[in-house]
């Protein structure tokens, strides 16, 4: 039997959670802490949890850390301050698709392109799923939602893309499927000093699989590994196999840039505030 | 040795913060706040602390929200059109109980309004800005040097109460230059701290004998829970009318209890008076010179100048009115205090209001007719 070493990073009282039955939310959560409990030098202790509203973001309750579940959309700025209050602090941001790419779409972009050393990490279920089933800015075009009855016609966002076009320096995805990788990424996420980004597409079978005939929590999971394709094997394949739904997974962008936080303890050097 | 130097009221209030403790500013500009900002932005790096100009006037308040969550003291400043955005997380840090400074140098609304001349129209945003019940400390200066003492006594009171306090301050105050000499020493309330471990059973959200809660600092080993929820003791959102019922009351009493030490009433020449102008922040200023050229006409006038706004001094003024004839309420807005004003005098006497809400301050005639014509109007 395989040991269960990342119960201690769970406030066992406060479970069990309140996700559905075959979510994807707890999937991107374990493999969060198990992300941690890899991480030498990262502790309950010095590890900050900070979400902001909607289904994902109630995970922060769940975790044994020091945990902040701020207002809806508002996740970053929260972090950010904290990141910068106390560098010595590791911060992980959970936040959903509405959370992050439509009320705190600012907050996210400009989070990016500070590069603030946040890690974080969006459970896209392509819905808003905690009030209901309303159409957000990754729904599909065509995919129903009860604010889309007929289908949807706002054209979704990529958050990879939008992360990297922004200036985030670690930008990755994965899904609830591939556990191992999605643990991967956002381990290889916590080791970038600056903004990185893992979306992992999780399921929602309530409010989205239901409503668009997807079927039953297993399936979607299903088409998660039919139509994620390896960066490597993506970047090799011609662009007419590109279509319908397949989508890379993997690393996506990565580049080098100071993060926030050193560039400006070189305004602090320069005003003379280092010393105290 | 003078130590004199020539401030400006938005200057005054950067600098009261910084002695005060405050190490971390994050906002967005606007006029005619900005000052406070600017000079944020210089000094603070210089005493090892942080300025961050935000992407709008939400993140300003989340970012300084989460550096108050992680013990830094904080500072935030806007005006009319921002503060109506930073409502959304004013009521988080009431909610959640996090120490926090909101200055607001209005201006002319609503909505853009006149950029940017004096207002003192936000009076009842102040308190009531932010949805759902919630109690909040507000403080308005009339001087430059009182700017300095009020950014001190708010930073202080953000941190024993564990509240958003609003310094409300106009474009009066803010830009008006005054030589000021600044105390060599103040007094600083720090950070509250937990009185038991972990091990000790520690409830983050458990009141003090204050009814204010030792909530730890982020990254001090206690795994606490903060949230806008209403919560219990542990920090837990708790769906239950009792705990709601409760959260809200101690929301209110932690302020109200203490409502005698945080209203600050000054008067002047109020002794034999049979007349009183109520006023605070700028409009005080020439309520003051009013107040003065209606005694030199031999009116027994006196002024009341509030510089506590919120929690509201209605035990004051209710002893007050007793021996009055008559109360004119001077405010640079459509009428907003005298309505409070009103609620405390509880019909002993005369209020009337001089209202002003045209781009332009006072002139000190006007409030003298207002005391003129109440003096008529009481007296025959």
């Amino acid at each position: 039997m395989i040991e269960r070493s990342y119960e201690k990073f769970f406030r066992q009282n406060r479970l069990p959670h309140l996700w559905c039955p075959g979510c994807g939310n707890g999937i991107g959560m374990k493999a969060i802490v198990q992300a941690i409990e890899k991480k030498s030098g990262w502790t309950q202790d010095n590890t900050v949890i900070v979400s902001g509203i909607g289904c994902s973001s109630r995970a922060s309750g769940y975790m044994d850390f020091d945990t902040l579940h701020t207002a809806h959309g508002r996740a970053i700025p929260f972090a950010t301050g904290i990141k910068l209050a106390n560098p010595e602090l590791n911060v992980v941001v959970i936040t959903g698709d509405g959370d992050c790419t439509a009320i705190g779409g600012n907050h996210f972009i400009h989070g990016c392109r500070r590069n603030i050393d946040l890690t974080v990490v969006l459970f896209n279920n392509n819905i808003y799923g905690m009030t209901g089933g309303q159409a957000s800015p990754t729904t599909p075009l065509g995919k129903k939602a009860t604010t889309a009855p007929y289908g949807s016609v706002d054209r979704p966002f990529d958050a990879c893309k939008l992360a990297e076009a922004a200036g985030a320096t670690y930008v990755a995805r994965s899904t609830a499927f591939h556990v191992q990788h999605l643990t991967k990424m956002i381990e290889d996420g916590m080791d970038n000093k600056g903004f990185s980004f893992i979306e992992a597409l999780v399921q929602c079978p309530t409010a989205y699989g239901r409503r668009n005939k997807i079927g039953e929590p297993a399936k979607m999971m299903a088409w998660m590994r039919d139509n994620a394709v390896m960066k490597n094997a993506w970047d090799k394949l011609p662009d007419e196999k590109k279509l319908e739904e397949k989508f890379p997974i993997g690393l996506l962008y990565k580049s080098e840039a100071e993060d926030y936080d050193t560039a400006y303890s070189h305004v602090i050097e320069i005003a003379g505030g280092a010393a105290k | 040795m003078s130590k004199a130097k020539l401030m400006q009221g938005n200057g005054a209030i950067a600098e009261g913060a910084l002695a005060a403790g405050v190490r971390f500013y994050g906002g967005y500009p606007i006029t005619p706040s900005t000052e406070i900002a600017e000079g944020m932005a210089k000094m603070l790096p210089a005493v090892g602390g942080i300025f961050m100009q935000a992407e709008d006037e939400i993140a300003g308040m989340g970012l300084v929200l989460g550096a108050s969550l992680a013990g830094k003291k904080v500072l935030t400043a806007s005006s009319g059109p921002g503060i109506s955005l930073k409502q959304e997380l004013i009521g988080y840090a009431a909610a959640a109980e996090i120490p926090v400074v909101i200055v607001n140098v209005q201006r002319v609304g609503p909505s853009t309004g006149q950029p940017t001349a004096p207002s003192q129209g936000d009076v009842m945003q102040a308190r009531w800005g932010t949805h759902g019940d919630h109690s909040v400390i507000v403080l308005s200066p009339w001087s430059v040097r009182e700017a300095y003492d009020v950014a001190v006594r708010s930073v202080n009171y953000a941190e024993r109460f564990r509240t958003p306090v609003i310094l409300l301050t106009d474009e009066i105050v803010g830009h008006l230059r005054e030589n000021v000499e600044l105390p060599e020493e103040i007094e600083i309330y720090p950070r509250r701290t937990p009185k038991k471990t972990r091990a000790e059973g520690y409830e983050p959200y458990a009141p003090d004998d204050d009814l204010v809660p030792n909530v730890a600092n982020f990254g001090e080993g206690y795994h606490i829970h903060v949230t806008g929820l209403i919560h219990d003791e542990t920090g837990f959102p708790v769906g239950s009318p009792k705990v709601t019922e409760d959260f809200i009351n101690r929301m209110h009493e932690k302020i109200s209890r203490a409502a005698d030490e945080i209203i600050d009433v000054k008067q002047d020449f109020m002794d034999d008076a049979e007349f009183a102008v109520v006023s605070f922040g700028g409009t005080a200023r020439t309520a003051y010179e009013s107040v003065k050229n209606a005694r030199a006409k031999g009116i027994k006038v006196g002024l009341i100048r509030l510089v506590t706004i919120f929690p509201f001094a209605d035990k004051i003024l209710h002893d007050l009115a007793g021996k009055l004839k008559g109360i004119v309420v001077a405010e640079l807005n459509y009428g907003q205090i005298v309505h409070e004003v009103r609620r405390a005098v509880e019909g002993q006497c005369k209020v009337n209001l001089c209202a002003k809400y045209n781009m332009q301050i006072f002139e000190p005639e006007e409030i003298e007719s207002a005391i003129e014509e109440i003096v008529k109007e009481v007296n025959g």
